[in-house]
């Protein structure tokens, strides 16, 4: 199937060069599809979302009593990023990992930043993921971001850029792992001789760094995946992460306080559990101390908790540093907590608390995208360029309502990656979320979740809003 | 492991056994129907006698006519122990333990709803009865089947196994008792026209007929009693689901056979003795009903041990309880 056809319409694109030829990491694959029939490929896609389907790669799809099951939308062209291109990136993020944390830690101890007024103080603490509980509390090792899923796009000039801070409970890592099971077998000869960094020891590292945060005296540590249950569209993920750990799946149902420890029931007893990795929101882990109404915690988790007789990856409190109006100052904290610029550079950013910023933003959001400070999947946002004027008028009010829990930023022109549509390659607008895990040091998984907007010109790839995914391959290029 | 993995494995397994039951009970009635004509309504109450449930039934339904019994115990999706409730029970259960089960069972039980389903919106229940019932038996020894020959032998798969037994021994002793007072009003009463074919009818409807044919040639009401009660090798007598059951259990605790760790073990233990040295002239002598009628209450005790034992550990908090 060749690419003669193939367009990069002025955009940026993953595999292609602005005079259509293959990037340089990109050449032995754009050869071996140029080689292949339209129909092999066609099969090759069939094939692997049939193999998706039968690892068991699937989000239950709500509304659905039938209990029937889909995968998320896969396509098995791959976006390539250069090996030398990468190890920038990955300085970046592990530079960008270590300065947020350190801000996390001086938030809830000393506040010596505030106190430097770097940062407004009321910007922090009127932020709804301020966790008050978490003051004067420094968990094992200062370490509270352990696992982080950091969103960067390219804008049409080939920078890339990070849009988000995800320090809470990021996922897709799942679909990283069962992604490249496929592709490898998909295109075995170009993923050999483009030597892929390897993303397979991921569920080891994740390990490592939470035996990393048992209590010293705990030898061989029991640790737990905290789900919210089967009806959580990321539940296949939690489970895939438990049996690749081997370590139980746990919910708060489970798990119960006892004697000042956390314990889990099973059919030998109770069993004390050392380390959680917990994939719901701070706000409901425990309803002694955050939402009463949760039903998904575990009562008094937190008190065991601050005692340091369990640990949490993440900490609880870690949201305030990817509150969206937080971000702009990203910058600043890296600087301030490193003495280094950025190295990866953020999307400019409009803050609606500020009036100057707040008045151009009323004044042009018809071409500016409008975030709200805690929302995330893609909801509470306005894409100017694609809104109705009616859209424009409710946002408008909206910030002009509570300006703290809203920013705006420039309509970037996402890159594009060839994608296979109706049986036929375009270009799709694509972003990427590396995963960082903080234990012993800093970890960089090579690559990370692309995620491809399918509808022609979209740009939100989110998978609850017509998203789906690619491999994506760390190239170091033939020997 | 878990508490809550071993619940829902042992739930499922229980609620699948209990649906394949209640299509049993109306099997047979259905079958005793086509022989021994009675006046409408008579013949239909026993049935809800034996679910015990027969408060709620006559909350909703003013007679107990056959379409009425036969929507009650299937279809109400109010009633919990109606098929349709105990297969989406059952589904839920298994839905939350997907990685412990197999996908061919979890494939199963799924279609095996769907079906039940369909079947209530097509009319095929109402139409042709018969064959309707004898679809969900043969998805429920299906799944069986595949319980056996699908899923590791291990932990869960005796969690599994152990409620099935139990739920079954359960049931047949219910069958047992329903139809002995149906066609059996004194113990000395034998020998009526009717009783050969009614009493095979029984036999028939816990899949029991042949292997009973065996064993004892001729139809008698005491025989039948005996082969059900303590026939050591057919798997629907309920000596053999007991004996099925502590085994498990004891596989489950790692306990030697023979002793007892805790109290589901003992009280599951000494039933099996009762039921190794009991014979069918001291029950008979004891009386029927009431004999069967302790049986059961042995096996509820079993239950909320197992459930004491294994599935909660501490007790609920009134803080957490004043929880809604």
């Amino acid at each position: 199937m060749d690419f003669s056809a193939y367009q990069t319409e002025g955009f940026y694109d993953e595999l292609f060069d602005e005079h259509g030829s293959p990037r340089p990491g990109a050449r032995l694959l754009v050869k071996k599809i140029e080689s292949l029939a339209r129909e092999s490929l066609l099969t090759k896609q069939q094939a692997a979302e049939t193999m998706l389907l039968q690892l068991g790669i699937t989000f239950a799809v709500y509304g659905n009593e039938e209990g029937s099951e889909k995968i998320f939308p896969f396509d098995v062209l791959p976006r390539i990023v250069d090996g030398s291109e990468w190890t920038r990136i990955e300085e970046g993020l592990k530079q960008r990992i270590f300065a947020l944390n350190a801000f996390i830690e001086d938030i809830y101890n000393k506040r010596q930043i505030l106190k430097d007024r770097i940062i407004p103080e009321d910007l922090v603490l009127s932020s709804k993921t301020y966790r008050k509980e978490c003051i004067g509390f420094s968990p094992p090792h200062k370490i509270w971001c352990h696992v982080t899923g950091t969103d960067l796009i390219r804008d049409r000039d080939g920078v890339f850029y990070v849009l988000e801070d995800n320090l809470r409970c990021p996922s897709g890592v799942s679909y990283v792992l069962e992604n490249r099971q496929v592709l490898k077998r998909t295109f075995p000869q170009v993923f050999e001789a483009s030597r892929v960094r390897p993303v397979d020891d991921y569920p080891n590292r994740l390990l490592e760094t939470l035996e990393h945060l048992a209590p010293q005296n705990v030898l061989s540590p029991r640790i737990g995946v905290l789900t919210p249950g089967i009806y959580n569209s990321a539940y296949f993920e939690h489970s895939f992460l438990a049996r690749q750990m081997g370590v139980e799946l746990v919910e708060g149902q489970d798990l119960v306080v006892h004697n000042g420890f956390v314990h889990m029931q099973t059919t030998k007893g109770l069993q004390r559990i050392d380390v959680l990795y917990r994939r719901l929101d701070d706000d409901f882990i425990d309803p002694l101390t955050f939402r009463p109404d949760s039903m998904l915690g575990v009562p008094g988790l937190m008190e065991v908790y601050k005692a340091g007789r369990i640990a949490m990856a993440n900490a609880p409190g870690t949201g305030i540093a990817d509150d969206k109006v937080i971000y702009a100052y990203v910058e600043k904290i890296i600087r301030y907590y490193t003495g280094e610029d950025a190295i990866l550079p953020n999307v400019p950013t409009y803050i609606c608390s500020d009036p100057k910023d707040q008045a151009y933003v009323l004044d042009n959001l018809d071409k500016l995208v409008v975030k709200a400070a805690n929302e995330s999947g893609g909801y509470g946002m306005l894409v100017g360029p694609h809104s109705t004027k009616e859209e424009r008028g409710t946002f408008a009010a909206l910030i002009r309502d509570n300006p703290r829990n809203y920013m705006a930023q420039p309509t970037i022109a996402l890159s594009r990656a060839p994608t296979i549509v109706d049986g036929a390659i375009e270009g799709r607008h694509v972003d990427l979320r590396p995963y960082i895990l903080y234990g012993r040091d800093i970890h960089v998984l090579p690559g990370g979740l692309t995620r491809v907007a399918l509808r022609k010109g979209s740009l939100v790839v989110n998978s609850s809003q017509g998203g789906g995914s690619k491999d994506t391959w760390v190239v170091d290029g033939p020997l | 492991m878990l508490s809550r993995v071993a619940n829902s494995v042992y739930w499922m397994c229980r609620y699948i056994e209990r649906a394949e039951n209640v299509a049993r009970f109306i099997s047979v009635n259905l079958n005793l129907l086509l022989d021994l004509p009675l006046e409408e309504g008579h013949h239909w109450e026993p049935l809800i006698s034996i679910t015990g449930d027969r408060a709620r039934f006559e909350e909703k339904y003013d007679s107990s006519s056959q379409e009425n019994v036969i929507r009650f115990l299937t279809f109400d999706r109010e009633y919990p122990n109606s098929i349709i409730s105990c297969l989406q029970a059952a589904r839920e259960n298994a839905r939350s333990v997907r990685e412990v089960i197999s996908s061919e069972m979890w494939e199963q039980l799924n279609r095996f709803y769907i079906e039940v389903k369909e079947a209530e919106s097509s009319g095929f229940a109402q139409n042709d009865p018969h064959k309707f019932f004898l679809m969900v038996k043969m998805r429920g020894h299906m799944f069986t089947g595949l319980l056996y020959s699908t899923m590791s032998h291990g932990e869960a798969w005796h969690f599994a196994r152990m409620g099935m037994m139990i739920e079954r021994a359960d049931k047949i002793s219910r069958i047992l008792d329903v139809k002995y007072f149906m066609l059996l009003p004194t113990a000395e009463y034998v020998g009526a026209p009717y009783d050969n074919i009614q009493w095979a009818a029984v036999l028939k409807s816990v899949s029991a007929h042949d292997m009973y044919r065996k064993i004892f040639h001729r139809i008698s009401p005491k025989q039948v009693a005996d082969f059900l009660i303590f026939d050591s090798e057919f798997p629907r007598s309920i000596r053999h689901c007991i004996a099925n059951a502590l085994f498990s259990l004891h596989k489950i605790t790692g306990t030697p056979l023979g002793t007892a760790g805790n109290r589901a073990e003992k009280i599951l233990g000494r039933l099996q003795a009762d039921l190794d040295y009991t014979d069918i002239d001291e029950v008979i002598g004891f009386g029927m009903h009431e004999y069967l009628d302790s049986l059961q209450g042995r096996l509820n005790q079993v239950g909320q041990e197992i459930s004491a034992t294994f599935f909660r550990h501490v007790p609920v908090e009134p803080a957490a309880a004043t929880q809604q």
